[in-house]
């Protein structure tokens, strides 16, 4: 099998004042995930190697690294693409706590906020909504997040300014907003119009080319600006109106 | 050391998990809920299901008919009145996850739509393309944030029960940032830990389903119950075993050996059935069972496929088209081109089988309760009576919202209860006791290292308790594990540090992974007969001998020696024992009496 030149970022809390470089060399076929090298680094060279993983089939979203500075999911990415070599450091803008392992809190204070739920009227009694294809295409590719963090580690907005809600959250609030059985957009858009909203991006759009699941949270983004647009809009001229978005149910 | 106090206590962030933790909250909202797990809620392993979950729906369908294939698909080996329940509140909490916003797939008009499932009679499994795991765990974990009283503390690693008399008193636990240890003081404990799939080598499960809560429950006394019933699903990618859809099949999917052919007519699922027109509970919609077993059969005859990551067999979508794939499968077409490169718009997909559900678990009644009072179980840690020797596919999902809300239910109502509360001397006491295997495993200065023990079991368990288990192999195995507990004992760490320490935790993992291997292999060697997905190769044993074993296996844990195994009746009282029977057997629109 040939082998493979690893740079890692290595950072351990009760060790280390600061992260640093650490060379690994790792044996791989076609097959070999970035995963499958940590794993093999973790059993075979270095047991203290810290990172987050379960599934291995791009669906938990626990094992988001930078490869070579793009930020990917370690278990979809593989050595065979990377011929060159590989740097492997934690997701960029969260802070590190060890190794690649980040802190994931102020990312799930984002997506909390947004109520990321269904807040509706009542619901048919013991049936479920009617709900066409259509009006669940309308939302469907935003339902698709996976939590990973990707977009905000790609998100030049998140790094310089970690309270702003971010692509996740903001992708995720447009999910609920855009659904024809909810009735909580208003209760969503104070947020959404915010200085921490939809305001705060810079449209680089780099979060929807980073995303693993082709959701699109720039455009996201973009439609929440015109909502919100709208919402201002609607607000001057009738103020303290609750349930805007009725016309789709 | 820090000491939380709260009325509800959940451990495990997974489908169960969250409706039990929904549960207990909609029960007595004064009522304090503490959601604890070792990953974030949504990293959980619900999230890789794919195909679906079961509930009658049609207006030609009936509660009968979805009671009769399950109890049939368990080989006569599910508790019955827990069968009953199950199916006839199944429809009422996919409902209810449609109300919460679940993005189920719809017909043209609205209403759901619905899926064939492997030995379903009729189509009754809901959808959300093919992530419905995925979007039942997030819809459930973002509602579960409308609820201020769920405390959740994510990333703790369960490390013991601290149980006395009988009576469950709380949990400690580590919090994985820091390495610091908390002790979590509760009215009732729910663990919704999951199954223990990673004591094998190829798994469709996640690195995280390694049998914590099982273990724990069992060295406590608990029962294990029906541990020798692993499912193995006949369509995991070679090499990685990732899984691959069963609604590959529901959709019209085929399985073909070397030669091209459609093998499954050859184990009683045929006739064949012409390309495009799947039919129920006939050749590649038989139950997982018995494509597992035949996929085994094919192999020993060198009928199999040489693939660089082993023998596979062949999943053939092509007929179906890019547009129907992308619509119904588009997570099958991206995993097969990421791990196999594969585009099943244009090739069969190579699949084998792998591990990937443990039919048993801990033992609960109805109600979810353990023996321990004020311990509950619920979802694939535990053993409630649903599966019995083979579970069918899409019934699992259901069951984590069924039986969630059962058990979130009970424990509130427990809790709401006035209680004995346990004195600190007594805390203090359990404490210590809960905390010496993890100062064993901190001041172990052997030479062994976790990863290969943990290699090394993952390897036995599939040489011997595999597909086909026979004597010799599994007392094989039993040895095996015997000298991977000896050397246990003598591991040695390379991470002495407190943060992240995930070598810690691994090395915790295997020690409850070999507990359960062991309660699983004791099980196969006494269960002396073939049922469902336990196949014994003896000439005397591969038939069903409902004379001596149409009874649940209890495996107990004995402290320095082997489990031992005793005998539960089987509650039979709705449907009487008779045979298995798939393939083209007279179809009627009645509800099928399953009579011998």
């Amino acid at each position: 099998m040939p082998s493979m030149a690893i740079q890692l970022q290595r950072y351990l809390p009760e060790r280390d004042s600061t992260p640093h470089w650490q060379a690994f060399n790792v044996e791989y076929d076609d097959s070999t995930s970035v995963l499958d090298a940590l794993e093999q680094i973790k059993a075979e060279q270095d047991s203290s190697l810290s990172y987050r993983w379960s599934c291995r089939m791009a669906i938990c979203g626990s094992c988001g690294v930078m490869v070579n500075g793009v930020p990917k999911l370690g278990c979809k990415t593989f050595l065979r693409d990377y011929p060159k070599g590989l740097q492997l450091a934690p997701l960029g803008n969260f802070p590190v706590e060890k190794d690649l392992i980040v802190d994931m809190s102020r990312f799930l204070e984002h997506l909390t906020a947004i109520k990321p739920y269904l807040i509706a009227e009542a619901a048919p009694q013991g049936q479920p909504h009617r709900q066409t294809p259509a009006q669940l295409a309308r939302y469907k590719q935003f339902s698709n997040c996976i939590n990973c963090g990707l977009c905000y580690a790609a998100c030049p907005q998140f790094g310089l300014k970690p309270d702003f809600l971010g692509p996740a959250a903001i992708a995720l609030a447009h999910r609920y907003n855009l659904d024809s059985r909810d009735s909580g957009k208003a209760e969503r858009m104070a947020q959404l119009n915010s200085d921490n909203g939809v305001w705060g991006c810079t449209f680089v759009g780099y979060c929807s080319t980073v995303c693993p699941k082709g959701v699109d949270p720039a455009a996201a983004v973009n439609q929440g600006k015109i909502a919100s647009t709208l919402d201002g809009v609607i607000q001057w001229f009738k103020p303290a109106k609750a349930s805007r978005n009725k016309e789709q149910r | 050391m820090q000491q939380l106090t709260t009325d509800v206590l959940v451990v495990g962030g997974g489908g169960a998990g969250l409706r039990s933790a929904i549960a207990a909250s909609e029960a007595n909202p004064r009522l304090s809920v503490t959601l604890l797990s070792k990953v974030y809620p949504m990293r959980s392993h619900t999230v890789a299901a794919e195909g679906g979950a079961a509930a009658v729906t049609l207006s030609h369908d009936s509660l009968q008919a979805h009671f009769d294939d399950t109890v049939a698909g368990s080989d006569w080996l599910a508790e019955q009145g827990v069968v009953d329940y199950f199916v006839k509140h199944a429809f009422d909490e996919l409902v209810q996850l449609e109300h919460w916003g679940c993005p189920w797939s719809r017909q043209q008009s609205g209403e759901l739509q619905v899926r064939r499932f492997g030995g379903m009679k009729t189509e009754r499994t809901w959808f959300a393309a093919d992530k419905t795991g995925f979007h039942i765990l997030h819809t459930l974990f973002q509602t579960s944030l409308k609820y201020p009283q769920i405390n959740r503390l994510d990333e703790y690693f369960l490390l013991d029960l601290l149980v006395h008399e009988q009576r469950c008193y709380g949990v400690l636990a580590i919090e994985i940032a820091s390495g610091e240890l908390v002790r979590i003081v509760a009215g009732a404990v729910v663990l919704a830990t999951g199954g223990a799939g990673r004591v094998y080598q190829f798994n469709t499960n996640g690195g995280i389903v390694t049998g914590d809560g099982m273990a724990l429950a069992y060295r406590h006394g608990v029962a294990l119950r029906d541990m020798e019933f692993v499912q193995y699903h006949p369509t995991g990618l070679p090499g990685s075993g990732i899984l691959i859809t069963e609604a590959c099949r529901g959709e019209g999917g085929i399985l073909l050996n070397k030669d091209g052919y459609r093998y499954l007519q050859d184990y009683g699922l045929g006739p064949e059935t012409p390309l495009g027109q799947p039919q129920n509970k006939t050749m590649e919609l038989g139950p997982r069972d018995k494509l597992s077993q035949a996929f085994w059969h094919e192999q020993q005859q060198g009928r199999t496929i040489q693939h660089p990551q082993g023998e596979v067999v062949h999943l053939d979508l092509r007929h179906l088209g890019q547009r129907y794939l992308l619509e119904r499968l588009p997570f099958i077409c991206e995993l097969a081109k990421a791990y196999v490169n594969v585009d099943p718009v244009k090739s069969p997909i190579p699949i084998r089988p792998a591990v990937h559900y443990t039919m048993g678990g801990i033992l609960t009644d109805a109600n979810c309760a353990t023996s321990i009072a004020g311990l509950y179980a619920v979802g694939e840690c535990a053993s409630v009576g649903l599966h019995g020797a083979n579970r069918l596919g899409s019934n699992s999902l259901t069951e984590l919202l069924v039986f969630g809300k059962v058990a979130g239910r009970e424990a509130a109502r427990v809790a709401s209860k006035p209680h004995s509360a346990a004195t600190d001397p007594l805390l203090s006491s359990l404490t210590e006791q809960a905390l010496a295997p993890l100062k064993r495993l901190q001041n172990s200065k052997g030479t062994e290292r976790w990863h290969e023990l943990r290699q090394q079991l993952a390897a036995s368990m599939e040489q011997g308790c595999g597909i086909y288990r026979s004597e010799a192999g599994l007392q094989q195995t039993l040895a095996t594990l015997g000298q991977l507990k000896q050397r246990y004992q003598q591991l040695r760490l390379g991470d002495t540090g407190k943060a992240f320490n995930t070598e810690l935790l691994h090395a915790l993992e295997l020690g409850f992974g070999l507990d359960v291997a062991e309660a699983m292999c004791q099980a196969a060697l006494e269960r002396k007969e073939s049922r469902g997905a336990h196949q014994r190769q003896e000439p005397s044993l591969t038939k069903r001998n409902d004379q001596d074993f149409l009874r649940h296996s209890l495996a107990f844990y004995q402290t320095g020696s082997e489990a031992r195994i005793e005998w539960q009746a089987v509650d039979t009282s709705l449907s009487a024992p008779a045979e298995r029977r798939y393939g083209g057997q007279p179809q009627t629109d009645k509800p099928p009496k399953e009579t011998s």
